[in-house]
């Protein structure tokens, strides 16, 4: 795959998608194209996140450590992005990303997407508006969730 | 001590030969004055007819005959009859013959009074170095490395060469000047008078004026010796100087140094030249006065002719030895002054006795028995700070003990005291019923081990850092035979007469019996069991494996090595990583690998064919053409210069991104950008350079990692093709220039991995070099080179103080080499403080454990960087402010709520 075809990967991606396609193509190009085979792991739970990955193909499993032993909690396609919270702020992975087929990804180095990110507002703007967009919804479902807890308590 | 005055000092060691150059000197006399009477005899006689009156005349020559008292006349040879003429060849032969016997003299005499400066220069350099090393451990504060070495090796070198002349000069000298002068005497008695006066004037001015002279001397050698002091200074300081921008400071204190060094020099060589003036002066004068006044005397008839020729040559040799004498008392002051100097520096109170240091062969274990106790401690500081204050503690054998406490709190002073790094100046450290500082160096250094934070390195590879600390004697008793044994026994000889130790430094200094091995190479395994312990191993592979080896010394490492290409790609199919690795094979495109890698297929061994330039070479070049690749690479590079153009021309120069754009440098886009807008105006507009510039691009372009899809599978079955038909056609010139990839050979030109790899490690996986690395560690020993691999690391030479290593590396490498060595105890300060956290409490573990291998149960008192680390130990003492606040076992330390728990919680 070339760095054209990952741009138009990467467009499909909600957080990348209002960014232009001049500075994906750096994006791209200053990421690292990297391979998993079924069963690698692409980042463990616990570990300092310093890296986002976007899947260009293959399929991934997100596990998370639970009481019980491991539990998928979220299955990843083509053009999902994962680790992105984990870079943007300090915080360790939550959870642990294998590869359930042979996945090939492109790597996002943390300083590589803040120093974009620095240096090109409006593409910050785009992923901020991504991350307000994530978090209304959150709050929303939130308040869903709460509302369904007081129901259930009231019975 | 060394002895203040240098001439006593000198007495005392060279007495004997002194005394017998003396007399040598004394021999020397005779045929010296003989040769002083012998023109006057060929004047007067055969030359001006005295006593050959009548030509017929003979006189008795070389008639040898005494006259002893109360015995009459001895004849011991009656002499010849010889003419006027014969006479005077035999007298002029004479002459020639006192001429070389007198030269043999001087030959002899300056060659013994050499050896004997130099037999001093020796002994006077080791005695320094032995104080150095017998030193108190409070002197190194003040003290600074450059400046003892240059006091060690430049300023006490002068003293060598006044050694010889120290008694032999004024005897030799003032014999001949009192030679010469009695001469003149005997000739003319006012003409003697004169010689003397002037004499006299110049031996009272010339040493007064010259006073001046040792005062700037003195001044000179302070100054030279704080310049080396501060140059080294510089060197060592040198990243401080680089990150805080000074210097330009160190410039200006450099710079006005050497003003003053000038200035006193030139001083120095002003007064000089004056001084000589004025001696010259006084000693042209006398020559006039002869000629004036013993010309006169000679006219007047009081003197003959043949008496002024001689008394004028005799007082040609006067000024010589008399200039001589006054430069032989300056110089004897000079060396004084610096002698002084130097001994006023090496004079140290409280020297180590060298008893203490005495070299010993036999083993220390078992010597010390009972613990390694401090009974009402104390250290202060020369400063007057507390370091310790009544501690009272003990290591008890066998234990193992975790001291803590904040800087400061005294942990770290403890165990350097307990090290006899640092000297009590209240009670005393005990082991047993001894007192730690009177044991001597061979008990305590063996049965003691310790390890610090910044441990010394020296000058050397690892291995031999590694192994110091195993050096305490010579060991074994080298036979020597033949030429070596000369060798040896003059070495021996000389060492005795220069009063240093005759220890021979290619002796075994390692007792092997007692580090339970028989030799070096049984050793080996625990020296690499220590190195697993501190977790080393992996960084002697890197540096190993990044090394370019010399194959001889190595065996079957080269067979070895084309074996392992094979096996460690069958290795890593097995564990499904096949493509981690991308091998060169003669007839296939690497798609891992750059375009110039591929079009040349081998590493380039002459500059002519490195990347840089091998585009101006003209027989690549020409076949490039040839193939109708030219073309092709230049639309692949015109390519490139597009998308990074593209990709980058928005950022600043200084962009962090630019170092991703491996094949071009910031400013190199403006150039770029230039010819790419020519070639769109149109194609036959770009010159010659643009188009080389262009395919220079294409060079370092790599499919996989660049992405912008430039290789078709036509090109690239071109450039395969290319790659033969250039190594089919390589001129002669061209031949050594470059080796090629050849899957069945080592290649000389590349480290010991690319060989191993002999291809790209792929850049699709991530972390593929530690995959491979956990691969290769079981093919190695499979092979049977892991050890010769393990070995070439330890060959790395680490640099000056160690500094080629990481400082991670070094602390490993200190304890290291602390585990390997055998004692009873070990004290180890902080020694993996450079370490982060996880990794410490791992290599304390293994290192605890290492050092209970085989059963051994030696006493541990480590002074930890973490708290928790205190429960790997047996007991725990917790240090604040000096003192020793609390003891116990861990668990017990933890009931309490003591300052240990404030410590864990912190």
């Amino acid at each position: 795959m070339l760095l054209n075809d990952e741009v138009k990967m990467l467009k499909q991606v909600p957080l990348f998608a209002g960014v232009s396609p001049a500075k994906l193509k750096l994006l791209a190009f200053t990421s690292e194209r990297v391979s998993y085979r079924s069963g690698d792991v692409l980042c463990r739970q616990g570990d300092a996140g310093d890296a986002a990955f976007v899947l260009l193909s293959g399929h991934a499993d997100v596990i998370v450590d639970g009481p019980t032993g491991q539990i998928k909690v979220a299955d990843l396609e083509e053009n999902a992005i994962v680790g992105e919270i984990a870079i943007l702020c300090d915080v360790a992975r939550t959870a642990t990303v294998k590869a359930a087929t042979a996945v090939e990804a492109l790597r996002i180095s943390k300083e590589n997407f803040f120093k974009l990110m620095s240096d090109f507002p409006e593409m910050t703007i785009e992923v901020v508006r991504v991350l307000a967009d994530r978090l209304s919804q959150t709050t929303v479902e939130l308040s869903e969730a709460r509302s369904r807890v007081a129901e259930l308590s009231k019975r | 001590m060394l002895d203040p005055n240098i001439s006593r000092y000198i007495w005392t060691h060279t007495k004997r030969q002194q005394l017998w150059v003396l007399a040598v000197v004394a021999a020397s006399m005779i045929p010296y004055f003989l040769s002083l009477n012998l023109p006057k005899q060929i004047v007067n006689g055969p030359i001006q007819g005295d006593g050959f009156a009548d030509p017929a005349a003979m006189q008795t020559f070389m008639q040898i005959s005494f006259d002893v008292p109360w015995f009459g006349t001895v004849s011991l040879f009656d002499g010849v009859q010889l003419d006027r003429l014969n006479t005077l060849f035999a007298l002029s032969g004479v002459f020639l013959l006192l001429v070389i016997v007198n030269g043999l003299f001087k030959y002899y005499i300056n060659t013994y009074k050499g050896r004997l400066g130099e037999r001093l220069l020796r002994r006077i350099r080791f005695t320094l170095v032995d104080h150095i090393l017998r030193f108190p451990p409070s002197t190194f504060k003040r003290l600074k490395g450059a400046e003892i070495s240059s006091m060690v090796k430049d300023e006490v070198e002068p003293l060598g060469g006044f050694t010889g002349d120290a008694f032999v000069a004024p005897a030799l000298l003032g014999g001949q000047a009192i030679m010469a002068l009695a001469f003149i005497f005997v000739q003319s008695v006012p003409l003697g008078l004169i010689t003397t006066a002037l004499v006299a004037v110049q031996a009272l001015i010339i040493p007064r004026m010259r006073r001046r002279l040792l005062v700037l001397g003195r001044e000179r050698q302070l100054t030279a010796r704080e310049l080396a002091g501060r140059v080294s200074e510089i060197v060592d300081g040198i990243n401080t100087i680089h990150s805080y921008d000074t210097s330009n400071f160190e410039r200006a204190d450099i710079a006005s140094r050497l003003g003053r060094i000038y200035k006193i020099r030139f001083d120095i060589y002003q007064w000089k030249f004056m001084v000589k003036f004025i001696n010259n002066f006084l000693a042209s004068v006398t020559p006039f006065l002869f000629y004036s006044i013993g010309g006169y005397l000679a006219l007047q008839g009081q003197l003959d002719i043949g008496q002024l020729v001689a008394v004028i040559g005799a007082y040609k040799d006067l000024p010589g030895p008399l200039k001589e004498l006054i430069d032989w008392d300056q110089n004897r002051q000079d060396v004084q002054i610096k002698y002084n100097q130097v001994i006023g520096q090496f004079a140290v109170d409280g020297l180590i006795d060298p008893e203490i240091q005495a070299v010993s062969t036999e083993r220390a274990d078992g010597k010390l028995t009972g613990p390694l106790a401090a009974v009402n401690l104390g250290v202060t500081d020369d400063t007057g700070a507390v370091g310790l204050d009544r501690v009272n503690f003990s290591l008890m054998p066998g234990e193992s003990v975790a001291i803590i406490g904040n800087a400061g709190s005294g942990a770290d002073v403890m165990a350097e005291v307990m090290a006899r790094i640092v000297w009590p100046t209240h009670g005393q450290i005990s082991i047993g019923a001894a007192d730690l500082h009177a044991l001597p160096e061979s008990l305590s250094g063996r049965s003691i081990t310790y390890a610090g934070t910044d441990a010394y390195f020296f000058f050397g590879t690892v291995r031999d850092n590694l192994l110091y600390g195993l050096k305490h004697a010579p060991i074994t008793d080298l036979v020597f035979e033949g030429a070596a044994l000369t060798q040896r026994q003059w070495e021996k000889r000389e060492a005795l007469w220069a009063g240093n130790p005759e220890f021979d430094i290619h002796s075994d200094w390692i007792d092997f019996e007692y580090q339970g091995a028989a030799d070096m190479t049984a050793l080996m395994p625990s020296v690499y069991a220590a190195l697993d312990a501190v977790a080393l191993t992996r960084d002697m592979f890197d540096l190993a494996l990044r090394s370019h080896v010399n194959l001889a010394e190595h065996g079957d490492l080269k067979a070895k090595t084309v074996e392992m290409r094979r096996i460690l790609r069958d290795a890593l199919t097995q564990q499904d990583l096949n493509g981690l690795i991308e091998p060169f094979e003669p007839g296939t495109y690497n798609t891992e690998a750059t375009v110039i890698e591929n079009l040349l297929f081998g590493n380039a061994r002459t500059p002519e064919l490195m990347a840089g330039a091998i585009i101006n070479n003209p027989y690549f070049l020409s076949l490039l053409k040839q193939r109708g690749l030219a073309d092709a690479l230049f639309a692949v590079g015109t390519e490139i210069a597009r998308n990074a153009i593209e990709l980058f021309s928005d950022l600043p120069p200084d962009h962090p991104f630019f170092q991703q754009l491996t094949f071009m440098r910031a400013d190199d886009i403006p150039v770029y950008s230039i010819v790419l807008k020519k070639l769109d105006k149109s194609a036959t507009s770009v010159t010659e350079s643009d188009r080389a510039m262009m395919i220079r691009l294409s060079f370092d372009y790599i499919e996989p990692r660049h992405r912008f899809g430039l290789l078709t599978p036509e090109l690239m079955t071109r450039i395969v093709d290319f790659r033969t038909d250039f190594h089919g056609g390589l001129p002669a010139n061209l031949k050594d220039a470059i080796e090629l990839y050849d899957p069945e050979q080592y290649m000389v030109s590349g480290t010991l991995l690319d060989n191993m790899l002999f291809g790209r490690i792929s850049q699709k996986y991530r972390d593929g070099v530690e995959r491979i690395y956990a691969v290769a560690g079981g093919v190695l020993r499979d092979l049977g080179i892991y050890e010769t691999l393990l070995s070439i690391g330890l060959d790395f030479h680490i640099g000056a103080g160690g500094k080629r290593l990481t400082s991670v590396q070094r602390q490993k490498l200190a304890l290291a080499r602390a585990l390997i060595r055998r004692s009873d105890f070990y004290l180890f300060n902080r020694p993996l403080s450079a370490l982060d956290t996880r990794t410490q409490e791992q290599v304390l573990i293994s290192a605890l454990k290492y050092l209970r291998r085989d059963g051994r149960a030696p006493a541990v008192a480590w002074v930890i960087s973490h708290a928790k680390f205190a429960r790997l130990f047996d007991r725990v003492a917790v240090f604040e402010r000096g003192r020793l606040v609390e003891e116990g076992p861990h668990a017990e330390l933890l009931q309490k709520n003591g300052i240990f728990k404030d410590l864990i919680s912190a």
